[in-house]
């Protein structure tokens, strides 16, 4: 037998690479498709938007503004050239990277969305830790002992998650935490570089409200996803082998009973990058949710059409993460996907 | 007697919609040191529970176990905490299954899988166990073993991933080795191999092998004494020679003639495959007498009246059926 060291023990690098190989292929298939995808949500976003009535420059100047100032006003913005042409004008503004102005802030859209992106995107990261942390050992929990009184538990508060609307649930947090025991405060956000700490902690109950109703769900897929899986062939085969019960549960049958559960937890976590609207009104966060929300009112076209066009391609970055790490956990999909 | 293995009077019973089913109904068996014993039967008779109930690997619910004692080296594996019992399986008391498509983790390669009994039983460095890994893959011939260590069992054979169940199973050495249908699943030059391979190890090692199968062929090749069993009880015990010389119990008789011969088939077109008329009875009901009586060509009055014992009928050989004690009721009709 030759001489064999600890480095046998990390992956060869020569086994290694048909992983990659076959991933530059995947990821290159994987960015035409967003292309072309983008392609289309922009169509349908500006065409959807050419649409709604509602003049913007009579918005902005207001109703007692002149013919002619309107008729300026509507030419500056381009609002007279036809569909194509101003469709093409938006087109171009994004790629050269002039960026398109926001009516109402007078700024550059892209920079609104990266501002309001630093609170929305800590915010749903934040509300899928929460998501995370609470549904995978309650649902490995709950198969553990099925129908007994624990799963009985388990089961009976998920149901009330479900039920329960999430800006209630905010609503709640807030009579608790802020009014009556006074921990938290009721809503806003003192922003990262003023007070890091308060800018958490203001972040804690939203991502808690969004957190708990999104770990119902997870919570009963873990649990169904784990009871096929405990009655897999190699949970007996991890068993027979004299295994640790907590090391047949958490290695063998929890990796392969996340499979499903990843997938739900991709397409949440997509969701909310792409603001949560209601959740950050209650609690005045100056996140995307809330930025798209009073464009909309404000006829603010150019911010919402990119606000949309962001939160495409933010479900489908976050889809293709999460293609990324069923590949890593199921080396199965290695070779389907490629 | 100091035997490896001795089970007493187990019974299994399974909860069911129906009502209990009783799976296993009073198997009393052991196995020596070094010795292979067959466990034949058709689907569903129980092979499948009887060896899972060994290692207490029945889950409850649905499942009970009962029995006089299941002993291990003189240890009742039935009074053991499940602590001590996990202690037992994979390291003295290995299993190998039918399946080997479902049997292995799809998710976690197989060096690690093969390793993983030595690092929970034994304690030893994970670099040491790899290293011990790469032996039995080898050993079991798995080509290139060092680097297969990374594969995942998709990428294996059905042949090559009992080979790596067989390495699973004997990595820890173990005296008992319950090999679960082990060629069923597989092709028949698959077969052959497989089963040289267990029956060299079993040689090598020393250890006792329970073979279970419902292939009559791959236990004459193996085993030293068999089992048969019945609708959850054993109706036949005899070492292999006898058995397939002079069967006793018309079941077993049943089984050998529904074996095909190869010769009398070419020689003969027309000739048909013996079966065994009828189908084997429902578990959850209690029956009085012999549960094969509504199958037995030779069945008379008193096998549905009164539950026959497991009897020696001739030295070594022992039947559980009324023909011991009513020779003459036997004939032939052929």
């Amino acid at each position: 037998m030759e001489k064999i060291d600890c480095i046998f023990l990390r992956q060869p690098v020569s086994d290694r690479l048909p992983l990659f190989k076959g991933m530059a292929y995947y990821l290159i298939k994987k960015f035409i498709t967003l292309l072309i995808l983008l392609f289309l949500v922009s169509i349908t976003v500006y065409s959807v938007l050419f649409l709604l009535p509602g003049d913007p420059a009579q918005i902005i100047l207001g109703i007692n503004a002149t013919p002619e100032t309107l008729e300026n006003l509507r030419s500056e913005l381009g609002l007279n050239k036809s569909f194509w042409h101003q469709y093409a004008d938006w087109m171009i503004n994004l790629i050269s990277g002039r960026g398109n102005r926001s009516i109402n802030y007078d700024m550059p859209v892209y920079e609104l969305i990266v501002s309001r992106l630093s609170v929305t995107g800590p915010l749903a990261l934040m509300a899928i830790l929460f998501a995370v942390a609470i549904s995978i050992p309650l649902g490995v929990y709950a198969a553990r002992h099925q129908n007994k009184k624990g799963d009985l538990g388990v089961m009976f508060f998920t149901q009330l998650g479900l039920a329960t609307p999430e800006f209630w649930l905010g609503i709640l947090l807030i009579l608790l935490f802020s009014v009556h025991w006074g921990i938290f405060s009721a809503g806003g956000f003192p922003g990262w570089s003023v007070d890091f700490w308060g800018s958490v902690k203001s972040l804690l109950l939203p991502s808690f409200a969004l957190g708990v109703i999104r770990a119902s769900i997870l919570t009963r897929l873990t649990r169904s996803s784990m009871l096929d899986v405990l009655c897999e062939d190699y949970v007996r085969t991890a068993r027979a082998k004299g295994l640790k019960e907590r090391t047949v549960i958490y290695v063998h049958a929890l990796r392969n009973a996340l499979i499903p559960v990843l997938t739900i937890l991709g397409l949440q976590l997509g969701q909310l990058m792409a603001g949560a609207i209601i959740i950050e009104n209650v609690y005045y966060l100056p996140g995307l949710g809330r930025l798209v929300f009073q464009a909309i009112g404000q006829r603010d076209l150019p911010v919402v059409r990119e606000v949309v066009l962001f939160m495409a391609v933010a479900v489908v970055v976050v889809n293709f993460i999460v293609d990324l790490i069923y590949a890593s956990i199921d080396p199965r999909m290695r070779l389907q996907k490629m | 007697m100091n035997h490896l293995l001795e089970v007493d009077n187990l019974h299994v019973q399974f909860d069911t919609p129906q009502g209990p089913a009783s799976a296993v109904d009073g198997a009393s068996f052991h196995i020596s040191h070094g010795e292979t014993l067959g466990l034949v039967g058709e689907s569903g008779c129980g092979k499948t529970v009887t060896s899972l109930s060994i290692l207490g690997l029945i889950p409850s619910p649905p499942g009970y176990i009962k029995a006089d004692r299941i002993l291990f080296k003189g240890r009742n594996l039935l009074n053991l905490s499940s602590e001590d019992v996990r202690k037992i399986r994979g390291r003295e008391i290995a299993m190998i299954f039918q399946e080997p498509m479902t049997s292995l983790n799809p998710v976690l390669p197989i060096g690690r899988q093969v390793a993983e009994p030595l690092i929970a039983h034994k304690g030893i460095s994970k670099a040491k166990a790899f290293k011990e890994a790469i032996k039995w893959l080898d050993y079991v011939k798995i080509p290139e073993a060092r680097k297969r260590l990374y594969d995942y069992p998709h990428q294996l054979s059905g042949g090559m991933r009992q080979r790596i169940m067989i390495a699973m199973a004997m990595v820890c050495h173990p005296q008992l080795l319950i090999a679960d249908e082990p060629t069923t699943a597989l092709d028949v030059t698959i077969q052959a191999q497989i089963l040289s391979l267990i029956a060299g190890l079993k040689e090598e090692l020393n250890m006792s092998v329970l073979l279970i199968t419902h292939d009559l062929g791959v236990v004459a090749q193996m085993a030293d004494r068999v089992l048969v069993m019945y609708a959850g009880e054993i109706v036949e015990e005899a070492d292999v020679m006898s058995l397939y010389d002079r069967p006793f119990h018309p079941y077993t008789e049943g089984l050998l003639r529904s074996m095909p011969i190869l010769d009398k088939q070419i020689g003969d077109k027309l000739h048909r495959l013996t079966e065994i008329s009828g189908i084997a009875p429902c578990t959850t009901g209690l029956t009085q007498g012999c549960k094969f009586a509504d199958r037995c060509p030779f069945a008379f009055p008193l096998c549905s009246e009164k539950r026959p014992e497991l009897l020696e009928v001739k030295d070594g050989q022992r039947a559980r059926c009324w023909l011991r004690d009513y020779p003459e009721k036997r004939r032939h009709h052929d």
